[in-house]
C-alpha cells in the first residue's frame, strides 16, 4: 500500500519535472535550437555542395546522395562547418590539447577572458567615475557628455591598431592594451546608465535629505548609490559583453599575443573554416557565460537589498 | 507662550515661464510652542510652499521668518525640525527600522541610542514587531507611519507634517488622526500639518490657518475652542460643527471655491 502511494507519487512528480520543463524556458529553448541545427546542416549541405561536386567529378567518383550529404558534412575547409565539425574541434583543442600549448583554445581562451575582465573592471571603474562627476558639477555635464558619445562613433576597428601599436612602442605590451581597447568600450554603457541611475531617486527623497543637513557624500551613499544599483547592473550587463569584443579586436592588432582574435586571424589566413567557427563559437558561449555571472550577481544584491523580486 | 514659528510679511514669487506666479504674499503668523496648526485651502494657495519655506526647501523672496529664534537654513542645520512628506519616501532597500535609522546614521547617534530610538518611535506609532520588514511589505497607512517614526526619531521639537494622509482611505485616515492626536499630547511637540480637508483639520487643530490661491495669502486665523482630548465623535458637537463652518466661511471670503469650481 505505503509503496505503491510512493511509486504513483514518483511518478506525479516525474511527470510534474516533465511539465515543468516543457512550461518553463527549456521546452522552448531546446525547439529553437533544433531549428537552429537543422537549418544549419541544410545549409552547410547546400553550401559545400557545389566544391563537393567538383571533387567528386574530378574523381571521376559516383556517390549516392547520402553519402554526398555525407561528405559535404566533413569537409577539411568547407565553406560552412557542421556543427558537429566545430564541437569536435572545440573538444579536440580543449579538452585533448595541453593546456599550454599554443593550439589550445582554452589556452587562447583563458587570454581573451583575462583581458575582457580587466577592461570590464576598467570600463566600470571609469564608468561609474564619470558618471559621478557629471550629476555633482553640471559644467562637467554639459563638457564632458559630448565627448563620452563622439567616443563611441569612432570605429574601434580604428583605435585598436594604434592603441596597441602605439603602447608597444612605449615597451607596455600583453595584456594591458587589449583592456584599454575593452575599457573604451565598456565604460560607455556604464557612463550611461550610471548617470541616470544616480539622478533616479525622487525629489522628496532628495528633499528630505535636505531636511536632515544630510552632507553630499552621505547623500550619494545612502541615497544615490544604491539607488542606482539596478541601472548599474543592467548596463554591466551590456559592458561585460562588449568589454569581450573589445578584447578580440585588440588581439587581432597583435597576432603574437594569442587570443580567441588571433584564432580568428590566423583561421581566415589559412581558410581553416573550423578553426574560425570554433573560436567564434566559444568566444560566445564566454560572453554568454559572463552576462549570466552578472545577472547573478544583481541577483545576490537585489536579495540583499531587500528586493521584492 | 513662546514663539516657535514667526512669519513677518513673508512672500515668495515663483519665476515661472508664464510668469511670475505669487505663491506667497504677505504671510503674518505666530506659532506658539505645544500648538497644532493646520493650514488648510484649495490646491496653489501656497499652504505647501509655506511649510516649505519653514524648512529651508525653498527661499522666500521677501519678508521674514524665524524658526525658533533662528533663521530656517539654521534651523535645518540645527536639525530643529521633522519633516513628513505626501507620500512615505521610505528607502525601498532599508528595513522599517534601518528607514527610521536613516536620519540617526546621518546625524551620527550611536548604535546603541539609534536601537532605543528606533524602539520608542515605532512604538508611538504602532508598529513595533515590524522592524525587518521592508517598506514593499507595509500597507499604505503602515508606511506613512514609519515615516512619521523617522520623522521622530531625533526628537525635534517642530514636526512638519505636508498632507500626510492624503493618499489614504477616510477609514485609515480617522484612525492616523487619531494616532497623531495622542501622540502629539505624549511628545508635546509643535505640529504644523497641511491638509485640504476640513474635518481633519478642525479635529486635529488648536489653531485653524486659511489660505486662499492666487495670490496665496492668509484668510482667516482660527482659535479653535475644542478641548485637547478629542474622542472621534467629537465631530458631531454642535462646537466642531461651528467652527468647520467658520473654516468654510474663511475658504468662501477666499474666493477658493469659485476659482477652483
Amino acid at each position: 500500500m505505503t509503496s505503491a502511494v510512493a511509486a504513483t507519487a514518483g511518478i506525479g512528480r516525474r511527470e510534474n519535472l516533465l511539465t515543468r520543463l516543457w512550461q518553463g524556458n527549456t521546452g522552448p529553448v531546446l525547439i529553437v535550437v533544433a531549428a537552429i541545427l537543422i537549418f544549419w546542416y541544410a545549409m552547410a549541405v547546400h553550401m559545400n555542395a557545389p566544391w563537393q561536386q567538383r571533387l567528386n567529378d574530378r574523381a571521376g567518383e559516383e556517390v549516392s546522395f547520402t553519402q554526398f550529404v555525407d561528405q559535404t558534412w566533413s569537409q577539411k575547409k568547407p565553406l560552412l562547418p557542421a556543427p558537429h565539425q566545430i564541437v569536435g574541434e572545440i573538444w579536440n583543442a580543449t579538452v585533448l590539447t595541453d593546456i599550454n600549448s599554443r593550439r589550445s583554445l582554452a589556452y587562447h581562451s583563458w587570454i581573451t577572458l583575462s583581458a575582457t575582465l580587466l577592461g570590464f573592471a576598467f570600463g566600470t571603474a571609469l564608468g561609474v567615475g564619470l558618471a559621478v562627476i557629471i550629476i555633482h558639477n553640471r559644467a562637467s555635464d554639459q563638457s564632458l557628455m559630448p565627448w563620452i558619445i563622439a567616443s563611441q562613433t569612432v570605429p574601434i576597428l580604428a583605435i585598436a591598431p594604434m592603441v596597441v601599436v602605439g603602447l608597444g612602442a612605449v615597451g607596455i605590451t600583453g595584456l594591458f592594451p587589449k583592456a584599454l581597447i575593452s575599457m573604451y568600450l565598456s565604460f560607455f554603457p556604464v557612463v550611461v546608465g550610471m548617470v541616470k541611475g544616480l539622478r533616479s531617486p525622487e525629489a522628496i527623497q532628495i528633499d528630505l535629505m535636505r531636511t536632515y543637513s544630510a552632507s553630499p557624500w552621505q547623500v550619494f551613499k545612502m541615497l544615490r548609490w544604491p539607488a542606482s544599483l539596478p541601472f548599474l547592473f543592467a548596463s554591466m550587463r551590456v559592458g561585460v559583453a562588449i568589454s569581450l569584443i573589445g578584447a578580440v579586436v585588440g588581439e587581432l592588432s597583435n597576432a603574437a599575443g594569442g587570443g580567441l582574435g588571433v584564432r580568428l586571424l590566423t583561421g581566415s589566413y589559412n581558410g581553416q573554416t573550423i578553426q574560425i567557427w570554433a573560436a567564434l563559437l566559444l568566444a560566445a558561449a564566454l560572453a554568454a557565460i559572463l552576462v549570466s555571472l552578472v545577472g547573478v550577481a544583481e541577483r545576490f544584491v537585489t536579495r540583499r537589498m531587500g528586493g521584492a523580486a | 507662550m513662546t514663539s516657535v514659528v514667526s512669519a513677518k510679511n513673508l512672500s515668495l514669487t515663483f519665476e515661472t515661464n508664464d510668469g511670475p506666479v505669487e505663491a506667497l504674499k504677505d504671510v503674518n503668523l505666530e506659532i506658539g510652542k505645544g500648538e497644532f496648526v493646520s493650514f488648510i485651502g484649495p490646491s496653489g494657495c501656497g499652504k505647501t510652499t509655506f511649510l516649505r519655506v519653514m524648512a529651508d526647501l525653498e527661499s522666500p523672496t521677501a519678508g521674514d521668518i524665524s524658526i525658533n529664534g533662528m533663521t530656517p537654513d539654521e534651523a535645518r542645520t540645527n536639525r530643529a525640525y521633522g519633516y513628513v512628506f505626501q507620500a512615505a519616501a521610505l528607502f525601498p532597500w532599508r528595513t522599517v527600522a534601518a528607514n527610521v535609522a536613516l536620519p540617526l546614521e546621518i546625524m551620527g547617534f550611536s548604535k546603541s541610542e539609534q536601537q532605543q530610538r528606533i524602539a520608542r518611535t515605532l512604538e508611538l506609532v504602532n508598529l513595533a514587531g515590524f522592524e525587518k520588514k521592508y517598506p514593499w511589505q507595509l500597507s499604505g497607512g503602515m508606511q506613512q507611519r514609519a515615516s512619521i517614526a523617522r520623522a521622530l526619531a531625533f526628537d525635534a521639537d517642530l514636526l512638519l507634517m505636508d498632507e500626510p494622509f492624503g493618499a489614504l482611505d477616510e477609514i485609515v485616515r480617522d484612525h492616523l488622526n487619531e494616532q497623531l492626536l495622542k501622540l502629539w499630547a505624549e511628545t508635546n511637540k509643535t505640529i504644523c500639518f497641511v491638509t485640504h480637508s476640513i474635518p481633519e483639520a478642525v479635529y486635529l487643530s488648536t489653531k485653524i490657518v486659511v489660505m486662499s490661491p492666487r495670490p496665496g495669502r492668509v484668510t482667516d486665523v482660527i482659535d479653535s475652542p475644542l478641548p485637547k482630548d478629542r474622542p472621534l465623535d467629537i465631530r458631531e458637537t454642535p462646537e466642531f460643527l461651528e467652527v468647520a463652518h467658520r473654516v468654510r466661511e474663511g475658504l468662501r471670503a477666499g474666493h477658493s471655491y469659485e476659482e477652483e469650481g
